[in-house]
């Protein structure tokens, strides 16, 4: 049976797209068939960060009006085995996806996937609606700052009444806290919302904390997803998170800033 | 934290453990709002609308309150009346 796994966030910005990116290639690496599907109808940037931009041809609006089937529109992933993307329109708007014709299209991909993850746009209206309306899993990604974890608790609000787990009273949506560009060495100052703050305002389970990292931009400037940049905090972060996913226990990483050396305290380096 | 910042600390609340208390208040509020029927909002205006139209107040003045517990709810109406 696929599963599918919703990363949203309601507030833009946060780091959906890299966490999708990310996640869905540590699940086929794990040897899960795996698609990441862009729901930013209007704003495809997947693609991009997943770097399979020059091998768009059909999209998901495509599939879903029956303008293209399914494997004209889905892509291979060139380096990862068992990887596929279901890029976004760009030049249509949200109302091209219906609630019917995203379940059609989900249903046809749970025959031969393991995970379906669903890549949402910012907000709360329709576009984030059918992201997370037919997901099993959601991964809620939040930044240690008030109005990201404000909006990550409307965002679970709409989980809990919105999705069709939801709405046909099944188990409910699982949920797990994502918390991603998080700096220890701000945390430590006082000037950052610690994990647990934002644990003890959300009360859903930690799945990983990812911290705020230069190998992001990085591996965006090349399109490749960063948990393949093996030797990087936030790849590692990724790793453990994809790891944490598919059920193991694993101690977080990366909370606390490193300690600075004697010299490098006494130069006032970073 | 410097050595300064540590004694400071005792009086005033550091930025993160202020960005946590007002994320508390708001999102037990907006919790709480979510659980509500989706007829209060208008029935609070009109409730509202009425008492205005006896009694000069403003709107502030008046709260108009549903608490739901296990067996019964109860729709609070508080108006502070001018002297
Ligand atoms: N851990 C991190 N460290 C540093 N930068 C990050 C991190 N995570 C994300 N970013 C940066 O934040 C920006 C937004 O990331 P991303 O596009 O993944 O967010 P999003 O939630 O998908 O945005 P949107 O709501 O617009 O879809 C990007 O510039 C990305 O490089
Ligand atoms: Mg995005």
């Amino acid at each position: 049976m696929a599963k599918i796994i919703v990363v949203t966030s309601g507030k833009g910005g946060v780091g959906k797209t890299t966490t999708s990116a990310a996640i869905g290639t540590g699940l086929a690496l794990s040897g899960f068939k795996t698609v990441v599907i862009d729901f930013d109808v209007g704003l495809r940037n997947l693609d991009l960060i997943m770097g399979c931009e020059r091998r768009v041809v059909y999209d998901f609006v495509n599939v879903i009006k029956q303008e293209a089937t399914l494997n004209q529109a889905l892509i291979k992933d060139k380096r990862t085995d068992n990887l596929f993307i279901l890029p976004a329109s760009q030049t249509r708007d949200k109302d091209a996806l219906t609630q019917e014709g995203v379940g059609i299209v989900l249903d046809e991909l749970a025959e031969t996937f393991d995970y379906i993850i669903c890549d949402s746009p910012a907000g709360i209206e329709k576009g984030a609606q059918m992201a997370l309306y037919f997901a099993d899993v959601a991964i809620v990604t939040t930044n240690p700052e008030v109005s990201s974890v404000r909006d990550s608790d409307r965002i679970l609000g709409i989980l809990q009444s919105k999705s069709r787990r939801a709405e046909k009273a099944d188990e409910p949506v699982q949920e797990h806290l994502l918390l991603t560009r998080y700096n220890p060495a701000r945390v430590d100052a006082g000037e950052m919302l610690s994990v647990s703050d934002v644990e003890d305002i959300l009360a859903i389970p930690l799945l990983g904390v990812i911290p705020e990292s230069e190998a992001v931009l990085k591996a965006s400037n090349s399109g490749t997803p960063v948990i393949l940049d093996n030797a990087s905090d936030a790849g590692q972060a990724y790793d453990d998170a994809v790891q944490r996913l598919l059920g193991k226990e694993l101690e977080h990483r990366f909370l606390h800033a490193p300690k600075k050396g004697f010299f490098q305290r006494f130069l006032g380096g970073k | 934290m410097s050595f300064f910042d540590y004694f400071r600390s005792k009086a005033q609340p550091t930025s993160a453990e202020l960005a946590k208390e007002r994320l508390q208040i708001i999102v037990a509020h907006e919790r709480g709002a979510r659980a509500n029927p989706d007829y209060l909002p208008q029935m609070q205006q009109e409730i509202i609308a009425v008492i205005k139209k006896y009694i000069a107040i403003d709107q502030d003045q008046v709260s108009v309150q549903l608490d739901s517990n296990d067996d019964c709810s109860v729709l609070e109406v508080n108006v502070t009346l001018p002297d």
